[in-house]
């Protein structure tokens, strides 16, 4: 606790803080709350029912093809350039850093609309695609490349800083006592940044299995096709099947709850290894 | 012989020399492997990705011609939906600069129970699918819902109104600001305090004069992240903003409605408007944390 001198009136203190909570539990807390009463107004039988309706298992199963494809390809783009940027110094390195995080800045909807006028009908290889019957846009793999767009940097922007904070001690070492390269990297730099890989995997994941702008614009809303998870709800509710889009929804819910506890604990994990290696040295 | 065989042997160590340097300037660590690999897959990953797509959008905006895309991104619809995205992205980041402001600062400064949950909870817009959040927002607040029957004698109407998109844009942004200030809040010097305190500053003087100039890059750029973040957001809105023309219509909705016409030149206009704008966004973004860190480094 702060000495007195250096903090605020007990009022004041206990103000701020009821503040901070009021507001938190109205926005956060109540929302959240809201998702799973809502999910089970009718009862369990209800929301198991809508859970296993076919078309509900349908969006299951592309949210999940979805995000095997994307968050691996993901991964390896983002070890990679992270090893890149942060153990070699080039020009140029700050507006790579820069591009890379852009799909950050654009808004789901235009990262939706860039594919549509790549291989949409209307777009610059939509008459070739036709020609040759591949279906792109409005199809599964339209689908797969917008969420692969919004969730790009999600991997490189946890493990660039880390990283970079290590420096390349640790690696040239290993070189020096022999280590090949690949030995290098899986023996001493994955086990480094692991934490931090793992927290942007999860990230990643995340935002793969719920996002809805960017997935929406190519989706095309076929139902039990191009339906993915968020898609899926979207369309229960706006045909007044409430409970059952909650029902769907709270599946998203507890993803997004898993992510906020892998959050805290990968956090944790990070600051126990790094008071250990105050210890060792 | 001997002079000779000095000289070149000087020589040939300043060409080694001359040529390490230089490359040395492009790629230091060079007892490191996988340069080559790693940046190569990167580049051409990065093209194919975003590069290369982003690139075409700007070029298939260009064949419109100049006249068509002005009278596009200048009709009064989308005039209409540029002054609420702007406006209700504005006053959802000022509302998350203040609360994330007074989070941040309860979060590091005062102990009190349940403190480590309400940290992790603070996340949970990120973590939380925009369109669950759309729907769950929507439900809240309507005149039935656990919040919105309290608004609805008040004569305040939170759905299906411009206040609806605010209250979206403010949810969204939530995590930003408290995640800019609180690691600023944490390494803040106690020291600085003690001199302030000791030299007869009150409370609220050393809050003003010490402690603020110090947070202001952190709010800045918590600021400009959530209002950047609200500026593109779609699927916390559709759903709590009724989607009325004119009224309650934001700018990626207006996007969606002209593909759903087949109006592809419409769209693309829009959407490199606002393109334009993400990239200006970033640039500040950009800036502005550059300033912050050389503030700390």
């Amino acid at each position: 606790m702060r000495e007195s001198h250096l903090s605020e009136p007990t009022a004041v203190r206990w103000l701020l803080i009821a503040i901070a909570v009021v507001f938190l539990a109205m926005f956060l807390l109540v929302p959240l709350a809201a998702v799973f009463t809502e999910a089970l107004r009718k009862g369990v039988g209800v929301y198991v029912v809508a859970l296993r309706e076919p078309d509900a298992l349908a969006a299951i199963r592309l949210t999940l093809l979805t995000a095997v494809i994307a968050v691996p390809l993901n991964l390896v783009f983002g070890v990679m350039a992270a090893w890149a940027i942060a153990k070699f110094d080039f020009p140029g390195k700050h507006l790579l850093i820069t591009l890379i995080d852009l799909p950050f800045s654009v808004s789901p909807v235009v990262c939706g609309l860039i594919y549509v006028l790549l291989f949409g009908l209307q777009g610059w290889f939509g008459p070739w695609l036709f020609a040759h019957h591949i279906k792109i846009i409005f199809a599964v793999p339209g689908i797969i490349l917008a969420t692969i767009f919004v969730t790009f940097p999600f991997v490189a922007r946890e493990l660039i800083p880390l990283m970079q904070a290590q420096g390349t001690e640790d690696e040239e070492a290993a070189r020096v006592l022999g280590a090949d390269g690949w030995q290098t990297f899986w023996r001493v730099t994955l086990p480094n940044v692991k934490w931090g890989l793992l927290y942007g995997v999860i990230l990643c994941n995340a935002r793969a299995m719920g996002e809805f702008g960017a997935v929406s614009v190519v989706s095309g809303h076929i139902r039990g096709q191009t339906t993915t998870i968020p898609l899926h709800i979207e369309i229960l509710y706006n045909e007044y099947h409430a409970t059952a889009a909650f029902a769907v929804a709270s599946l998203l819910a507890l993803l997004a709850l898993v992510t906020l506890v892998a959050k805290a604990w990968v956090e944790w994990k990070a600051h126990e290894s790094l008071k250990e290696s105050v210890h060792e040295h | 012989m001997t002079v000779a065989s000095s000289t070149r042997s000087t020589s040939r160590s300043g060409k080694d020399s001359a040529a390490a340097q230089s490359r040395r300037l492009l790629v230091q660590h060079s007892v490191l492997p996988g340069f080559g690999l790693t940046m190569g897959v990167t580049l051409l990953y990065l093209s194919l990705i975003v590069i290369i797509p982003l690139s075409a959008t700007f070029l298939k905006a260009a064949t419109g011609g100049w006249l068509y895309f002005w009278h596009t991104v200048t009709e009064p619809r989308a005039l209409a939906s540029y002054r609420l995205s702007f406006g209700a992205s504005l006053i959802g980041a000022l509302v998350n600069t203040v609360i994330g402001f007074v989070v941040a600062w309860v979060l590091v400064r005062y102990p009190f129970p349940g403190k480590r949950i309400l940290d992790a909870i603070v996340d949970l817009p990120f973590a939380l699918p925009t369109a669950v959040a759309g729907i769950t927002l929507t439900t809240v607040l309507s005149a039935h819902g656990w919040i919105g029957r309290y608004l609805a004698p008040l004569g305040i109407k939170a759905v299906f109104s411009p206040l609806g998109v605010v209250i979206a844009l403010t949810f969204i942004g939530l995590p930003f600001v408290v995640r800019t200030v609180q690691p600023v809040l944490q390494v803040l010097d106690p020291e600085l305090e003690e001199a302030a305190a000791s030299l007869g500053a009150g409370r609220w003087q050393t809050f003003i004069r010490v402690i603020s100039p110090e947070l202001w890059p952190a709010l800045l750029t918590g600021f400009a992240l959530a209002f950047a973040r609200a500026i593109g957001e779609y699927g916390s809105v559709v759903f709590i903003s009724g989607n009325m023309p004119m009224r309650t219509e934001i700018t990626p909705l207006l996007i969606i409605t002209k593909l759903e016409q087949y109006d592809y030149a419409g769209a693309t206009a829009i959407g490199v408007v606002m393109l334009v704008i993400s990239f200006a966004l970033l640039f500040i973004i950009n800036a502005l944390q550059w300033w912050s860190g050389k503030r700390y480094a």
